[in-house]
């Protein structure tokens, strides 16, 4: 997994609640056996006509965001299914960090697998960031080390997360390898419950 | 020191499955993994890369659900005409294979939606713990089970490992006391909940659900409460077990036998809420006083009982909410104060993890029987699996939706997603036993209408929205 350590980008404003996986990356987009590729459909039906032509009035499409890496969104950013191209197709199409009220669960997990960090500021915070974002200068930045993030006019705000996943993100661990030092655990685990539990077990 | 509290459904299924903490990190033991052809290619990709095994193929089972198409499967999946798609499935084939992983392919009679699939087989069983990369895992809680959505790159870590990484979520209880009204049933109690608690007020929690309109829920109707959960933004739901559940599990292909069933049994009975346990929050409802429901807008808790009406933005007080509330009625073609059962319907799908198993096409069925399909409507019921569509065809369900004027599909995921050839055109209103109104999610530009499968087979009939009790005999009728 790739380390997030430091992001210098320009941020784009998205002040649209509850924006679903369905919407990050329609269903056309889920037949691949890739990871990679996929930043063709982020926000598809945002960005294209049903032609497949570019909506010119679209945020992520307009000159001065584009080369964004930083989605500034609404509340509950990534409901719905659990697909993991939302983080994939964000990531491919360049955006390493996405700020917002609040994630829902399955994707927030699925961004520190890969390297998208996924911030939560308090609603007055993010309304101030998107308001800045819309102006004319969009460069935020935002550190892991010191939990920050300052935005285009220099206020700094400060957010939370988790030691184990900050840790992990800032090193770029992979988690199975990490969970495969306790395989003598797993055992462990795995012969007592054959007893206790055998009709789990099958032939 | 005050006395310790006792322990909730989940904290016990929790403690059970524990193998080790890393860093403040739980290395939870998996017991179940379903697997399918949308979600797993990524991961067996990454195991190969890192010449990595399936640590227990054994308690893996895959099917194909997402990407089929509903009509002529005994042609093989060489005969699938999306090239895409029948790449995914035919990867899926190989890993399977590679893998040593137990498979039920397209067209075998075991072979259907992931959630309806591991219930029917007797693989999910109460105090498990169940992953599947597909949010709507959370159906397998109604056996008591702790069984959530993961992500792809989960997916490959239980694969290797045959454990999750996790975080212990909060307790939630969902109380739901009384008796409902006739026509009114799980999907209904569901939509309610949503709508109470919004879609994103389970984030954070897992939530059991409680109290006697929940006991007296069939397997399928606890089945469908528990999928809609994640609807609500909980991880995870949960029924308690209980006779209903032991008696559904009793003679199934993977259910215990035997001497085994009586150990299992002894288990499973212990799997209760302490009544000493204090959860992070209560909601109690009077599933009395819930109408049949339906959704107007493109998020799940915009539910509405039939008998209402599509909200104004001027009923909000924030800027943010107004212009939400104003997107999702230009998205419906829906206006303010506009009744719902005002809203023609152009398509019905009866189908889905949610509402695709036998009772769910049942009430469908009792509804539609001895009526006709409204003429512009086009209806479709896609059964949940194989055995489903065999049962409902033993009962002559099949002759009573074709009599109607619907189309009898093959078994999978169907319209909900819109992944195979099932969708919606753009501007299409679809009165949906599905989980998803999101926009698009049915196929760009689609209405979706959220309703259980008794009010969709009555919209199929009355050509728009329509109470469902107005089409049932006699009060007492259920």
């Amino acid at each position: 997994m790739k380390a997030f350590t430091r992001l210098d980008a320009r941020a784009v404003p998205l002040q649209i609640a509850n924006i679903d996986t369905d919407q990050i990356i329609p269903k056309q987009f889920l037949k691949t056996v890739e990871r990679e590729g996929l930043s063709k459909g982020l926000f598809y039906d945002f960005r294209f006509d049903p032609e497949g032509k570019e909506k010119p009035d679209f945020i992520l499409n307009r000159s001065e965001y584009k080369g964004a890496g930083v989605l500034v969104a609404g509340d509950n950013f990534g409901c719905g299914s659990s697909r993991e191209h939302a983080p994939w197709a964000l990531l491919d199409f360049g955006i390493s960090c996405v700020i917002s009220t609040s994630f829902a669960d399955i994707f927030y997990n699925n961004c520190f697998q890969n390297g998208l960090l996924p911030v939560v500021l308090k609603p007055d915070e993010v309304t101030a960031l998107m308001d800045e974002a819309k102006g004319g200068n969009h460069m935020v930045s935002i550190d892991l080390e010191t939990q920050t993030v300052t935005s285009p006019s220099g206020k700094t705000f400060t957010f939370e997360i988790d030691a184990q996943r900050k840790t992990k993100m800032l090193k770029g661990l992979d988690a199975i390898g990490e969970t495969l030092t306790a395989a003598t655990d797993i055992d462990v685990y795995e012969a007592k419950r054959a007893l206790d539990q055998p009709w789990l077990e099958r032939a | 020191m005050p006395p310790m509290s006792g322990k909730t459904l989940y904290d016990k299924i929790w403690d059970a499955h524990l193998v080790a903490e890393q860093d403040g990190e739980a290395i939870l033991y998996i017991d179940l993994h379903l697997i399918h052809e949308v979600t797993t290619p990524q991961a067996f990709a990454g195991l190969r890369a890192d010449k990595r095994p399936v640590r227990r193929p054994d308690r893996t089972l895959a099917v194909a659900d997402h990407n089929i198409p509903t009509a002529g499967q005994a042609k093989g999946v060489g005969a699938v005409a999306d090239e895409e798609a029948r790449l995914q499935l035919q990867t899926l084939e190989r890993n399977v294979k590679d893998y040593g992983i137990e498979f039920f392919p397209m067209g075998d009679v075991r072979n259907g939606i992931v959630h309806v699939v591991g219930p029917e087989q007797g693989r999910t069983q109460p105090g498990m713990t169940i992953v599947c990369g597909d949010s709507h895992t959370s159906t397998h809680g109604a056996f008591g089970a702790l069984a959530h959505g993961i992500g792809t790159s989960e997916v490959e870590h239980v694969l290797a490992t045959q454990t999750l990484r996790a975080k212990k979520a909060k307790n939630m209880r969902v109380t739901l006391n009384g008796t409902p009204a006739p026509g009114v049933g799980a999907k209904d109690f569901a939509l309610a909940v949503i709508g109470e608690i919004g879609t994103a007020g389970g984030t954070g929690y897992v939530i059991e659900y409680a109290g006697e309109a929940v006991r007296a829920l069939s397997m399928e109707g606890r089945m469908t409460l528990c999928n809609l959960t994640i609807e609500g933004g909980a991880r995870a739901g949960l029924v308690a077990p209980d006779q209903t559940t032991f008696d559904y599990l009793r003679g199934r292909a993977s259910a215990p036998k035997a001497g085994a069933w009586d150990m299992a049994l002894s288990y499973w009975k212990t799997l209760v809420t302490d009544e000493d346990a204090v959860f992070d929050r209560e909601v109690v409802l009077n599933a009395a006083e819930i109408a049949p429901l339906v959704t107007w807008g493109t998020s799940p808790e915009d539910v509405v009982a039939v008998t209402g009406v599509a909200p104004s933005p001027d009923q909000f007080t924030t800027a943010d909410k107004k212009a939400a509330i104003a997107r999702a009625l230009d998205y419906m073609g829906l206006v303010p104060g506009q009744a719902m059962t005002d809203a023609k319907i152009d398509v019905v799908f009866i189908g889905s993890c949610t509402n695709s198993r036998i009772e769910d096409l049942r009430s469908a069925a009792a509804i539609v029987e001895g009526r006709k399909v409204a003429g512009h409507v086009r209806a479709l019921v896609v059964p949940g699996s194989g055995l489903v569509k065999a049962q409902a065809e033993e009962e002559g369900l099949d002759e009573i939706f074709i009599a109607a004027g619907f189309d009898w599909r093959e078994p999978g995921c169907s319209m909900c997603l819109g992944m195979n050839p099932d969708r919606l055109a753009p501007g299409e209103r679809c009165a949906s036993t599905s989980n998803r109104n999101f926009e698009g999610r049915q196929g760009r530009g689609g209405r979706t209408h959220l309703m259980s499968p008794a009010m969709a087979a009555a919209a199929a009939v009355a050509g728009h929205i329509v109470d469902v009790r107005d089409f049932m005999q006699g009060p007492s009728e259920a």
